[in-house]
């Protein structure tokens, strides 16, 4: 079981908490920042990575170029939560008729999981307009954003089943002792349980998500997401601070996000410690 | 009187292990049976046997005549006839207590919402649970919220209920109120078939006992005699037992 942030909460430890927590928290930075600039090449290392100048001509277009990543992402998201619903309750379908549906969801789940994102964005975002099928698309980064699609929905298949085993198989007799079918069961008692469980490791894979979107740069170079932005940014002026623009762009998404998750996280665990139902 | 449930030669198992060993039992329009025994008799397995939560091996079930353990029958249309309520209530803890009633007459049985609702509301003020509507099961006691699975239950008008062990997971001040219930419906005529340890109401409130034992039925007669002259020498044990530990 992982500690509760909250053991940490300097409320709790009152003002010469804080003042320890301060002190030995300079102290720390202190030291980081004095082993970084103390190193012979310290100037070297800031006028290329963190240069103020021309972070200040690139990082506006990568902000800009950020909102494509933004377009990705809110885009690939709904479509993932729903495939990936019915790919997990295929999975949990019960008798000898449905075997074919957990078969082929079986398969898909694990040869998703199993091939790295990025090769399924390559994949697919060369092979696809390569085979120039009529009445397909032939951009690269719309069958990247599939492939992101494919591929987070073998994450997210899993982490809803996770949620639906989790519910107490009482819940499903009740809900069928009461005359409802098994999707009916399903629909109305099951998955709205199973969802509420699951937000919080949802929320780390949407986290990744967000992240992978850059991944689209490799496979198209006419959608230029913020990640692409920068490194054309960082190639013309030699300089990678574009790219150290780029992660801050990422950073103001996903901290928040992070810190969101672990919220719910600990409002979960408070609920579950109190005897509540989550 | 009509015959609501009848059982001949009910066999089932668990993998290896046999937990009814051939059940005959018959239930007739508006009766009530108390089904006694020591955990792990088969009185809960017979209780969902009777609303094919569980699927009998062999012998057969009928209830108002029809054969449910027929095959090609219809389950959901006979589990809305039958009702059951579990000993662990089971609500459904992310509704509100009016929608826990309402589901199935929605889902099931099709009636509009607000016909469902209102229904709801007046079943839950009839036994004592009006302002409870719209709270969450966990903000009930145990005792109200085994009320509310009976009056989820009663919201299918069922045929029969079929109540496992209700009392067994409360506190016993909590007791009282839940038996109550089953007090009055037992007045206005429902058809129930109940397990239960709480000897007390079983002499009150049933027109038959059944004492199980090991999967079968031992011995079955009313109340009075089977509580104050049984005459099989293991019920006379149970019932001894069941004084010894107080609970009688």
């Amino acid at each position: 079981m992982t500690r509760s942030p909250r053991r940490f909460s300097l409320k709790e430890e009152g003002a010469k908490g804080v003042l320890i927590a301060t002190v030995s928290t300079l102290v720390v930075i202190g030291l980081i920042v004095y082993l970084a600039v103390s190193s012979p090449y310290w100037s070297e290392f800031k006028d290329q990575f963190l240069n103020r100048q021309v972070f200040a001509e690139s990082f506006p277009e990568i902000l800009r170029a950020f909102r494509r990543n933004i377009f990705y992402f809110l885009t690939a998201e709904p479509v993932i939560l729903a495939f990936a619903l019915l790919l997990a309750v295929m999975r949990s379908s019960r008798g000898p008729v449905f075997f074919p549906l957990r078969l082929l969801s079986t398969i898909y789940v694990d040869l998703f999981r199993g091939i790295p994102t990025v090769l399924v964005v390559f994949a697919l975002g060369f092979g696809v307009p390569a085979l120039r099928i009529p009445g397909l698309p032939v951009d690269g980064w719309f069958w990247g954003w599939i492939a992101l699609i494919l591929s987070y929905s073998a994450y997210v298949a899993e982490v809803y089943r996770a949620g639906i085993e989790s519910v107490h198989p009482s819940q499903t007799a009740a809900s069928r002792a009461l005359g409802l079918s098994r999707l009916q069961s399903l629909g109305s008692v099951v998955i709205p349980q199973a969802i509420r469980r699951v937000i919080p490791p949802l929320m780390n894979d949407f986290i990744s998500l967000q992240k992978d979107t850059a991944l689209i740069a490799f496979v198209s170079a006419f959608s230029v997401e913020a990640f692409l932005r920068a490194q054309r940014a960082s190639e013309a002026a030699f300089n990678f601070t574009p790219l150290v623009g780029a992660a801050i762009c990422f950073l103001i998404i996903t901290i928040p996000m992070t810190r969101f998750t672990d919220w719910l996280l600990e409002r979960q665990r408070r609920r579950r410690m109190a005897g509540g139902s989550v | 009187m009509s015959e609501a449930i009848r059982l001949e030669g009910v066999h089932k198992s668990f993998d290896e292990l046999e937990v009814l060993k051939g059940i005959d039992l018959t239930v007739e329009d508006h009766q009530v049976v108390c089904l006694i025994g020591a955990s792990g008799s088969g009185k809960s397995t017979l209780l969902r046997c009777i609303n094919l939560l569980e699927q009998v091996d062999e012998g057969r079930i009928w209830v108002h005549g029809e054969d449910i353990t027929a095959r090609g029958v219809d389950q959901n249309e006979i589990r809305r006839r039958v009702g059951i309520v579990f000993q662990s209530f089971n609500l459904f803890p992310h509704m509100t207590v009016r929608r826990n009633v309402s589901l199935a007459p929605i889902k099931v049985l099709k009636h509009a919402r607000s016909a469902a609702e209102a229904n709801a509301e007046d079943l839950l003020a009839r036994f004592g649970l009006a302002d409870k509507a719209a709270d969450y099961p966990d903000r009930l006691s145990g005792g109200q919220q085994q009320r509310v699975a009976i009056v989820r239950a009663l919201a299918m008008d069922p045929d029969v209920l079929l109540l496992d062990e209700i009392t067994s997971a409360l506190d016993p001040e909590l007791v009282a109120e839940v038996l109550d219930v089953i007090r009055e419906l037992a007045g206005q005529g429902m058809t129930m078939v109940i397990a239960t340890h709480e000897m007390h109401f079983a002499r009150d409130v049933s027109n038959r006992v059944c004492f199980l034992d090991g999967g079968r039925i031992l011995e079955e007669g009313p109340p009075d005699r089977m509580f104050s002259d049984p005459t099989n020498e293991r019920t006379k044990r149970f019932l001894d037992r069941i004084i010894a530990a107080g609970r009688m």
